[in-house]
């Protein structure tokens, strides 16, 4: 038991200073990239004209569809061959992979949450002919913002998880590190050391975004009713393609 | 660029794989963590408070740490299973977490009326379990058990991280033989497509005729 406790005192600091770095680029570069990708194609979903729509849906499908690991592989391998370019490296590439995997399916937690305010909403903004930009800033935004934080939320503590395979293009993250500190200190306080700073990341990340959602709900004073909704949609958008999403209202 | 001659040779190459592995481990690791995710769901409900607060952090810590990690520890501390098991076990665990509370909506969702009723014919609580909730309940929760179920097949390249020779793992061993890796790799993409969407389409009709 000391011995154990002292191997993982061991693991620890080094996978801190050694594997946090490349983990937590990964991370930061992918949330960025990860709501702006669902931002534009969620809005191009639910606002677009019809062939915008169609270009948003084949997009998100198309990444959701197709597993991480090898749109992780394509950008590495294939894309410096396709374009000729050198190729992005590692960190890039990782960015790059995590940030359009989690923000398709982020755009269907954005459709959904807008699809979910309620048609009066849209049709008080439309008829005090709002323009576009006004209305949805002031009216829908505000209102859509709060219903689509929990699947943000769900969507962050996947992100971090889901950066635990940049290894694969040759990052030094914790996963990487704790392989490789495995072999001074053996399996257990290794591979616990990596998955107890997995979770607090996880944990401060939720947390972070459990406070913002407080915080949006508090000012527009909703109803328990629709944060269960907002939910329960957060959950499903997770799991597949083709998702339901918000199916209240009519727009 | 694209050579058509390297796409056909990878293809049967892949399939293979697919069959074997991939469509192996998500079917096995899916009833696994089916059966494992009621089993949390219900001990969740019926355990006593110093018994449940642990299984619950247990089961948050599972779901908030990344997979691949799983499958190097158990693959490293268990010297004695074949990696595919491994894979099969870590992903049947991994995903109940997440059914758990899929079936925990599901089983929420049943009117407290149910089980005052249960209660007032004086059912035992294992029959009410088996006769009143879990029918109902199972019903409401079909449709995200088959996300979760899609949801880890897009998973299983992570398999690679214990040498498991799952379909991504060959397409990039044959994108190095043949320095070439679009062929390979698109066609390792394709195949998910081709087998996730049709199978999500399918769970949101199956929602869409569940849903009262």
């Amino acid at each position: 038991m000391v011995e154990f406790l002292t191997d993982l005192g061991t693991a620890l600091p080094r996978l801190l200073a050694e594997g946090l770095r490349d983990t937590l680029l990964s991370f930061l570069g992918g949330a960025v990239l990860m709501v702006l990708v669902a931002v534009v194609l969620g809005v191009s979903m639910h606002q677009g004209s019809r062939w915008l729509r169609v270009v948003a849906r084949v997009v998100v499908e198309f990444f959701r569809g197709t597993s991480l690991v090898v749109q992780l592989f394509f950008l590495f391998y294939v894309l410096p061959s396709l374009t000729g370019m050198d190729s992005l490296g590692g960190t890039w590439t990782a960015i790059l992979a995590l940030g359009l995997n989690y923000g398709a399916y982020g755009a269907e937690v954005v459709r959904g949450s807008l699809n979910a305010v309620p048609a009066g909403q849209w049709e008080t903004a439309t008829a005090l002919s709002m323009p576009w930009q006004t209305k949805m800033r002031r009216v829908i935004w505000p209102q859509a913002w709060a219903l689509m934080l929990p699947g943000f939320n769900n969507l962050m503590v996947m992100l971090v998880k889901g950066t635990a395979v940049v290894g694969l293009v040759l990052l030094n993250d914790l996963t990487f590190e704790s392989e490789q500190v495995r072999r001074e200190v053996g399996t257990w306080p290794a591979f616990l050391a990596a998955l107890l700073i997995y979770f607090v990341i996880a944990w401060s990340v939720s947390l972070v975004l459990r406070r913002l959602e407080a915080r949006a709900q508090r000012r527009l004073g909703l109803g328990d009713f629709e944060v269960r909704k907002a939910r329960q949609d957060a959950d499903q958008v997770m799991a597949g393609a083709a998702a339901p999403g918000g199916s209240t209202g009519t727009r | 660029m694209f050579e058509t001659e390297l796409f056909l040779e990878a293809l049967p190459i892949l399939v293979v794989a697919f069959l074997k592995v991939t469509l192996v481990v998500t079917v096995a690791s899916s009833l696994l963590a089916a059966v494992l995710g009621l089993v949390w769901a219900i001990a969740l409900r019926e355990l006593p408070g110093p018994l449940a607060r642990p299984l619950a952090f247990v089961l948050d810590f599972i779901r908030m740490t990344p997979l691949p990690v799983h499958l190097l520890v158990i693959y490293y501390a268990f010297t004695g299973l074949s990696p595919m098991t491994v894979g099969i076990l870590v992903f049947g665990v991994h995903y109940s977490t997440y059914m758990a509370e899929s079936y925990r909506a599901g089983i929420e969702s049943i009117r407290k009326g149910q089980w005052e009723a249960a209660k007032a014919l004086s059912l035992p609580q294992s029959r009410t379990w088996r006769a009143v909730i879990l029918p109902q309940a199972v019903r409401n929760t079909l449709p995200s058990l088959g996300n979760w179920a899609i949801a880890m097949f897009k998973d299983t390249p992570f398999l690679i991280f214990i040498s498991v020779p799952e379909m991504v793992t060959r397409a990039r061993e044959f994108g190095g033989q043949n320095f070439s890796y679009i062929e390979a790799m698109s066609l390792a993409g394709l195949l998910f497509l081709l087998a996730s969407y049709p199978t999500a389409v399918l769970m949101q009709k199956l929602e869409k005729k569940l849903a009262y």
